[in-house]
C-alpha cells in the first residue's frame, strides 16, 4: 500500500508542544488506520532524537508493534502503554517496550504511565498517539474523558511533547469531536487518494 | 535540602524550613515539602504504598546528604535492603556509608529488656529516650518509624500513647529532625490511627487509600493535615514506579459514575 503523502507531510511539520487530532473515516478505517500508523511512526518518529509513546486502547499493542515492524520502526524509539489487553484477557507474552495498565478506565494510570516513559526515554522530539478517543471512549463517562484529555494536553504542551489523538469521525458535530475540538490545536482529516 | 527561611524580626509571616521530600508530586502538593522537623503520620491500609513512600523519602534525603534512619519494626532491615534494590535510584553505598541507617526496633526493644506484651511508662520512656538518643548520635535529619501501629499496640492507655508521641515529637523537632510515622488503618476505618490520639498530637496526617472506579482500583494520596504550610486537600492518584512515585490528579468528572 502506497504511503499517504498528505497524512505524513502534515504530520512531518508539527511542532513541538502541539496537540493536532487526526480524524479517520469510519467508511475507510482500516485504509485510513494503517496510514496514521504510517504517519505517526515514520513521520516525527522517524527522525533523530525522537520516541514514540504509543498509547493502545483500540488495539492491543502486540498488533500495533508487528505493524511499526513491517514499517522498519526501530524498537527503541517505539515504547507502548497498553490499556486494553487485560480487560481484552489477550495479555500474554508482554512485549518489553510496553508497561500494561489493567483497564482503559485507569485514566490517571494510563497518565502516570506516560509519564513514567517520558521519563525513561527523555528524547528531544517526544511524541505520544492516543489510539483512540472512540476507544476510550467506550469506557469512560464524558465528563471523566474531558477532564482527562483537559489536564493531558495542557501537560504535554507545557512539555513540548507532539500529540496526536486518533478518532474515527464523519460528523464534526459528534460529542467526541466537540470535546477533541476543545483541547487540539488542529484537526487533520486523513484524505487519501480513493478508489 | 533544607529550603530555610528564619525569623526576620519584622513581625512579618516567615516561611518555616522545608524539607524536601524529593518525591516531587508530594512537594508540589505541600507547596514546597514537609516543614521541618515535623512529625507527619502517614496512614493507609496494607498495601496502600506506606512502606515504599517512606522509604523513597528517606532515599532521596540520603542522596541530597542528609542522613535518614528507618526504623523498622515489622520487616527485617535486611530483607528490606533486597526490596530497595527494586528502586533504580537507590545505590546500596548509602546504606553502607551510612547516609542511610536501617534499624531493626527489636533489637532496641531486646537491648533495653522490654520483653513484656505491655510497655509500662517507664519503659516507654526508655524507648523514647532510646530512639532519640539514636537520632542525636547518628544526626539524622530524615526518621521513618514503620510502624506505629506495632509500637502503640504495646501501649494500652490513651494517656500514654500521648505522651509518648509528644515527647518523641518535641525530641525530634529540638533535633531538626523531620520524621514519619506509618499507621496501618483496616479497610474502612473513619480515623487515621489505631486509637484516635495519634492524629491529634502530629504536625501532619497523609492519607493513603484506594479508590474504586466501577471496580478498579487506584491507589490516592491525600494530605488532610499539615501544620506550618499551605497545601493541597486534593486527592491525587499515586503510581509506584522504580524511578520513584509519581502523582496525578484523581479525575472526578462530574458524575457520580467518576469514582
Amino acid at each position: 500500500m502506497p504511503e499517504d503523502a498528505s497524512v505524513t507531510a502534515r504530520v512531518r511539520q508539527l511542532p513541538s508542544g502541539s496537540a493536532t487530532a487526526l480524524r479517520l473515516n469510519p467508511r475507510e478505517y482500516a485504509d485510513d488506520y494503517f496510514a496514521v500508523l504510517q504517519a505517526a511512526l515514520r513521520g516525527p518518529g522517524a527522525e533523530a532524537g525522537s520516541h514514540t509513546i504509543y498509547v493502545s486502547v483500540t488495539n492491543p499493542a502486540a498488533l500495533v508493534w508487528s505493524i511499526a515492524q513491517a514499517l522498519d520502526v526501530p524498537a527503541e524509539r517505539l515504547s507502548f502503554v497498553d490499556a486494553i489487553s487485560h480487560t481484552m484477557m489477550s495479555y500474554r507474552d508482554p512485549l518489553p517496550n510496553a508497561t500494561y495498565v489493567e483497564s482503559p478506565r485507569m485514566l490517571e494510570t494510563i497518565m502516570l504511565r506516560i509519564e513514567y516513559l517520558l521519563r525513561r526515554h527523555p528524547a528531544t522530539r517526544p511524541i505520544v498517539v492516543i489510539d483512540s478517543v472512540n476507544a476510550l471512549a467506550i469506557h469512560n463517562p464524558k465528563e471523566l474523558l474531558s477532564e482527562f484529555f483537559h489536564i493531558l494536553v495542557n501537560n504535554l504542551k507545557s512539555r513540548q511533547v507532539i500529540l496526536l489523538l486518533m478518532i474515527v469521525s464523519e460528523d464534526t458535530a459528534s460529542d467526541l469531536d466537540q470535546l477533541v475540538g476543545l483541547v487540539v490545536d488542529e484537526t487533520v482529516d486523513v484524505v487519501r487518494p480513493r478508489g | 535540602m533544607d529550603t530555610a527561611a528564619a525569623s526576620s524580626g519584622t513581625g512579618a509571616v516567615v516561611a518555616r524550613g522545608r524539607t524536601v521530600t524529593g518525591i516531587e508530586g508530594l512537594d508540589n502538593i505541600l507547596n514546597g515539602g514537609i516543614p521541618r522537623g515535623s512529625m507527619v503520620l502517614l496512614a493507609g491500609a496494607v498495601g496502600t504504598g506506606k512502606t515504599t513512600l517512606s522509604l523513597e523519602y528517606l532515599i532521596r534525603g540520603a542522596e541530597s546528604g542528609e542522613r535518614s534512619l528507618f526504623l523498622s519494626v515489622t520487616e527485617h532491615t535486611a530483607k528490606l535492603v533486597e526490596n530497595l534494590a527494586t528502586f533504580e535510584f537507590f545505590r546500596s553505598e548509602l546504606v553502607e556509608s551510612g547516609a542511610l541507617v536501617l534499624v531493626d526496633l527489636p533489637d532496641i526493644y531486646t537491648r533495653l529488656g522490654l520483653d513484656r506484651e505491655e510497655l509500662s511508662s517507664e519503659e516507654i520512656f526508655l524507648l523514647t529516650k532510646a530512639i532519640l538518643d539514636l537520632v542525636a548520635e547518628t544526626g539524622v535529619k530524615r526518621c521513618v518509624l514503620d510502624s506505629l501501629t506495632s509500637v502503640v499496640y504495646r501501649i494500652h492507655r490513651d494517656e500514654q500513647i500521648r505522651d509518648f508521641l509528644l515527647t518523641l515529637s518535641r525530641g525530634l523537632n529540638r533535633l531538626g529532625c523531620t520524621t514519619l510515622l506509618t499507621s496501618e488503618l483496616a479497610s474502612g476505618q473513619a480515623r487515621y490511627s489505631t486509637h484516635g490520639v495519634e492524629e491529634a498530637i502530629v504536625d501532619g496526617v497523609i492519607l493513603l487509600g484506594n479508590a474504586s472506579r466501577r471496580g478498579d482500583i487506584l491507589r490516592v494520596l491525600q494530605v488532610v493535615k499539615m501544620r506550618g504550610t499551605s497545601h493541597s486537600r486534593a486527592q491525587y492518584v499515586m503510581e509506584l514506579t522504580p524511578i520513584g512515585l509519581l502523582m496525578a490528579p484523581h479525575l472526578k468528572g462530574n458524575s457520580p459514575e467518576g469514582t
